[in-house]
Formats: C-alpha cells, structure tokens, sequence
C-alpha cells in the first residue's frame, strides 16, 4: 500500500481510512488562548485584534513583542491575548511603552487603545511620544465612543452622530468638532508611519493587516514612531441594529476619519495626488 | 570637580541631589524620568547628565503624568527605575503610583518636598484605592545616599513602590559623602517582569493592576485583594525603621522625621545642658510607622512632643501609636519661607527649644503658623 498522499483523491467512505489524517493548514487566529469574552455581538475590536496578534507571529515577534493595554472594552481581551503584556491606565500606554521601550530596545513595543482612551484622556501623552520619535506603534481602536460606558461623546464623535451625552446628534456649536488623530499625528516630525484602517468589510481587514505589517516593520527598522488607526463597529455603543454596524461604520465614521495611509518612510502623502 | 573626573566611590563634596542620583545609579537604576520643579530639579539635572554613561536612558518628560508612566513601563521589563518630583508633583502622579502598587511593580519615587506638608500624601497611599508605600525619610545627605540604595532593595524585594522623602535641605545641602554600592542581600528573581519571550507559550505574562489573569475571564476580587493586603502585613511587620536618642532619663521625648530631626538634636542638646531630661525619636520610615518602637520609647515619659514643619500631621501616627497612653503635644507648625519651598522659621534650634521647654513645663505651646 502506498503512503503518497494525494490531496486530490476521492476519498471512499465505504470502508475505514487506510492512510493517516494529515492536517493541511491551520486558520486558527494566531497567539490567541481560545476562551470566553464580554464583547457585544457586531463588536469590531475582535476582528482588529486579530489582526494584530496574525501580523506579530508572522513577523516573527510571537516571543519578543509586549503589549501595553490602555482601558476600555478590549481590556477583557487581555485574558485572551497570549503575549507577554503590561496594563496601563486610561490614556497612559504611550509613557508605559516608551520605558519599555528603552529599557527593551529590541523587542516589539506597541500600545492598544480606544478614542477615549487615546484622544480624550491621553491626548497629551500620544502626541509627546509621537514628537520624541519614539520607536513604538501605537494602536488605536476608533469606534467614535465610549463603549464600555454604554455609547458616550468621545473627542472623534464625529458631527450628528448621536450618543447618550449627545442625544441628539454631535453639535459643532455646543460640542465642538472631532479630533482627526491620525492627521493630527502625520504632522509630527518624530511619526515614522501613519495609517488610519477599517475592519467594516473583508477588504478593509485585509488592508487593516497590510497597515499593521508595514507600522512594525517600520519599529523593525527603527524608523521612529509609528501608528495605525483601526476604525470598529460598535452597535451597542451606536444604538443600531447589529448588522448595520458595517455599513454605519463605513458611511458616517469613515466619511470623516478617512482610510488610508497618512506617512510613509516619514514622507507625508499626498492624499490629493 | 565633576562627576565625570572624580569616581563616585572617592568621598568628596556632594550637593544631596547629586548624591541621590549617585546613590541610586550605584544601586543599579538605569532609567529616570521626569519634570523640573524646585527643590527637585537638580536630581533631574543629575541623572540626565549620568545615566547615559551608565548605559541607561533619562527622559525630560513633559509632565509628571508622563513621568511615572514612563518610569512604571522600565520598571516593568524589571530595570531598576525611579521617577521623582516636589509634593506637587506627587500629587500628580497618585493615579499611577496607586496602580503600581497593586500591578507590584518595584519602584523608587523621589519626593524632595516643600517642607512636611506631604506627610500624609506619602503615608496613606496619596491616591485612590487601599494601598501604603514604603517612605523612608532621611536627615542627612549621607542617609539620604544609603536609604536611597535601600529603596530600591526593598522595592525589588517586595515589589512594591518606595518613597524617599527629602526636602530642599537634603536636595542642596552640600555634605562629604562616599558612595559604593551596598549589598543588602540576595533578591528573588524577576520571572514575573515582561521580556516578551512566554508569547505563544499560553504562559504569557500581563504586569497589571486589576487582577487579570490569562485564559480566565473576570478575576477573582477577594484572591488579588487578600494577596496585597497580607503583603502589606508583613510589609508592616518587617520594615519599621527608627532612631531613639536619649529617651531613657527623658521626661519629654521629642517625635521628627527628616531634616527638622536634626534642628532638634541641636535643641536637646542646649536643653540637656540646662538640665532638662529631653529624647529623641526619629521614625525613618514613615509608613510603615515605627509604632512599638515609639511605645516603648515614650514608656517612662511625661509628655511626647510632636515636632513636624506642618498643621499637625504624623501627630495623628504618634497618637495611634501611643492610644493615650502618654500625653501628646504639638510643638511645630506651618512654617515656609515667601516662595513656599519648605525654609521657614521652625529651621531654627533656638525656637524649637523655646517651644519644647513650654512642653516640659506642661504650658501651652502656640499653634498655627510659626514665623
């Protein structure tokens, strides 16, 4: 009996298998412990996550990246997330990664933080550790609002959008504007890379994937500081149907935080062009 | 003669924020960060010009928010780090020196304070939650330098933050001091610090202060509070520092800490010499507070009288300590100079011995401010 395996034969089910099972391939989501989580059902941090942990293992990073963990809904997934991490305070990841990072100047160093935490509490600390050049990747998770709270006004709400201290929709006159961050951050001498990615559809994940790649590589080559923002779904947090978080995402909040690369090899791109 | 000239370990002339720095490279710090502020400035001054020969990085961070963010994040690789400001500066970053302290990360934070009015902020955590740092609070600028090493061995032993509290004396008074590292003993291994190498291993590592562990979701509130709390037990337990001096005849004892401590050493000095039974006892940590140690000390004593440049705080320590057992007076008071950095008129052995001999007479000492 031969033990060549044909990938392409039929196989009988009339009779027991003569030839071992082999696994072809594996599409487990990488460097993840398999268990439960709180998230809502649409949430699109999972899917950002994700991507994320894929891009560290097939970079090579699995066994010297760490992780600085900001507060919000995605903290619960820290349980999940097997690399090595530290759990920063609300708005502080950016100053807990730059110790890190200097004391550890060989491994992987990137934060994980929502809007809230990032452009309202932290503002100041993002944009100091951009202007250093500080060679880590900071991560943002936008989704437009607090959504461990329960949907509240963020600093990227973007105008009409309504939350539960904006009920009738972000009012430039009494709100003010949102905060582009990523633009924001291009700006800066010290940003490296620059992306703003969505994970609304399939296509949006694969380029959210392709931004995270090129943000590490950038810290591989220690460029300076580098940042991708992931815009998510949160239909808890929008009061909308769960399946019109895509297309909700895409419409209101992609209209305004615009995907695309902002900076590469620390050369604004023109978006015009 | 600079630093770089002359080896640290050579005894010379050393302003105390120099010798701090000194003090705290020899014990192994390879990261500093932080934000000007008087009297603090010049320790930042001095690691910023030292820890890059040491192979070590200082950050002129941009707030003191920062600072001890970005002090808690070295700390965390487990790098021997410290962060530092003025009260002030303390009081800003209380959210994360609480959540250090439960994450138990080995830490060292330099309060060169306006005076004693930080006593309460560094002895009852300062922030939010249920915590105690260790602060040690030295007189000298040569105790400054061996409670400076010891700070940072008592962190790593039981991961867990440590307050120097000095002042603008300790900071720029300039003493012969001699620096060489002191071995204070073996330390228990790192394993818990991030180097990121447990990734992919379901063994990773999360440095955090909620309680959260890997592959389980939520956290067990009453394992994760049962821990700090029984931590903080020993703590108490073990880590009680004093100095009595002349309490054995002493019919009133005199209580300060820090540099104040040795205004009044001058004072009983002139005091014994006109006859009158004076001590001394001298908490050098502040928390935990040397409780016994002052029981016993204060045992044959008519009167304990509180010295401290502030309303009236450590006296709540003496009394909780003695429960009523010796009559407790207060002899200092709110005493700062016009720029409010802690030099007031209380800095003076002569007025502290007036004020101490009303205390031995049984006559009431003024309250308030001392000017």
């Amino acid at each position: 009996m031969s033990n060549d395996y044909d990938p392409l034969r039929v196989i009988p089910t009339d009779a027991p298998p003569t030839v071992a099972c082999r696994k072809k391939g594996s599409f487990e989501p990488a460097l993840t412990l398999m268990g439960e989580h709180d998230l809502c059902p649409g949430c699109g941090e999972p899917l950002a996550l994700r991507q994320i942990l894929d891009s560290i293992e097939a970079l090579g990073h699995a066994q010297d990246a760490i992780g600085v963990i900001g507060i919000g809904c995605y903290t619960a997934l820290t349980s999940l997330m097997d690399i090595d991490l530290i759990q920063a305070l609300h708005g502080r990841a950016p100053s807990v990664a730059t110790g890190a990072k200097r004391m550890r100047p060989d491994n992987l160093i990137f934060t994980l933080q929502g809007d809230g935490d990032m452009v309202n509490e932290g503002l100041q600390e993002v944009i100091h550790t951009a202007a250093r050049g500080e060679n880590v990747t900071c991560i943002l998770l936008n989704n437009g609002v607090f959504g461990e709270t329960g949907g509240h006004m963020t600093s990227t709400t973007v105008l009409g959008q309504r939350t539960k201290n904006s009920i009738e929709g972000r009012d430039a006159k009494q709100h003010g504007y949102p905060i582009l961050i990523g633009d924001l951050l291009a700006g800066l001498q010290g940003t490296a890379y620059c992306a703003r990615a969505s994970v609304h559809d399939a296509k949006g994940v694969a380029r959210t994937r392709r931004f995270l790649d090129r943000a590490f590589t950038s810290q591989e080559k220690g460029q300076g500081f580098s940042f991708v923002e992931i815009l998510t779904m949160c239909p808890t947090g929008w009061f909308i149907p769960t399946a019109e978080g895509p297309n909700y995402l895409d419409e209101e909040l992609g209209a305004i935080h615009e995907v695309g690369e902002l900076k590469k090899d620390g050369v604004l791109i023109d978006r015009n062009a | 003669m600079s630093a770089a000239e002359s080896p640290p370990n050579q005894r010379r002339l050393m302003e105390g924020s120099e010798a701090i720095a000194e003090a705290a490279i020899a014990a192994g710090c390879r990261f500093f960060s932080g934000y000007p502020m008087t009297p603090f400035t010049e320790v930042l001054e001095c690691f910023a010009k030292r820890l890059p020969d040491e192979g070590g990085h200082c950050i002129n961070s941009e707030s003191e928010i920062e600072a001890i963010g970005q002090a808690w994040g070295a700390a965390a690789t487990g790098a021997r780090a410290a962060t530092g400001s003025t009260g002030q500066g303390l009081s800003l970053m209380q959210e994360s020196m609480s959540e250090i302290t439960r994450a138990e990360i080995p830490i060292v934070i330099f309060n060169m304070a306006r005076g004693q009015g930080d006593y309460f902020q560094a002895t009852r955590g300062g922030g939010h939650g249920d915590y105690r740092h260790i602060v040690l609070a030295p007189e000298s600028v040569g105790e400054a330098t061996e409670l400076t090493q010891l700070a940072f061995h008592l962190a790593d032993q039981w991961r867990h933050p440590v307050v120097i509290y000095g002042d603008y004396l300790i900071a720029h008074t300039a003493e012969a001091v001699q620096i060489e590292k002191i071995n204070f003993g073996p330390l228990p291994d790192k394993d818990w610090a991030v180097d990121g190498s447990l990734g992919g291993t379901g063994r990773s590592r999360n440095v955090n202060p909620i309680g959260m562990e890997k592959g389980s979701k939520g956290i067990d509130p009453n394992k994760f509070w049962q821990k700090l709390s029984d931590k903080e037990d020993r703590i108490q337990e073990a880590e009680q520092r004093f100095e009595v001096e002349q309490a054995e005849d002493a019919e009133l004892l005199i209580v300060a800490f820090g540099t104040l401590a040795r205004f009044a050493r001058a004072a009983i000095r002139d005091l014994r010499a006109d006859g009158l039974k004076v001590g001394l006892f001298r908490p050098i940590s502040l928390w935990p507070f040397p409780a016994q140690a002052l029981r016993d000390a204060a045992s044959g004593c008519k009167r304990v009288a509180v010295l401290e440049q502030n309303a009236g705080q450590m006296i709540d320590d003496v009394q909780l300590s003695l429960l009523g057992s010796v009559p407790v007076v207060a002899i200092g008071g709110i005493s700062t100079d016009a720029a409010g950095f802690g030099i007031g008129a209380l800095l003076d052995s002569d007025r502290i011995a007036a004020r101490a001999r009303d205390a031995y007479a049984g006559k009431p000492v003024p309250r308030g401010v001392v000017s």
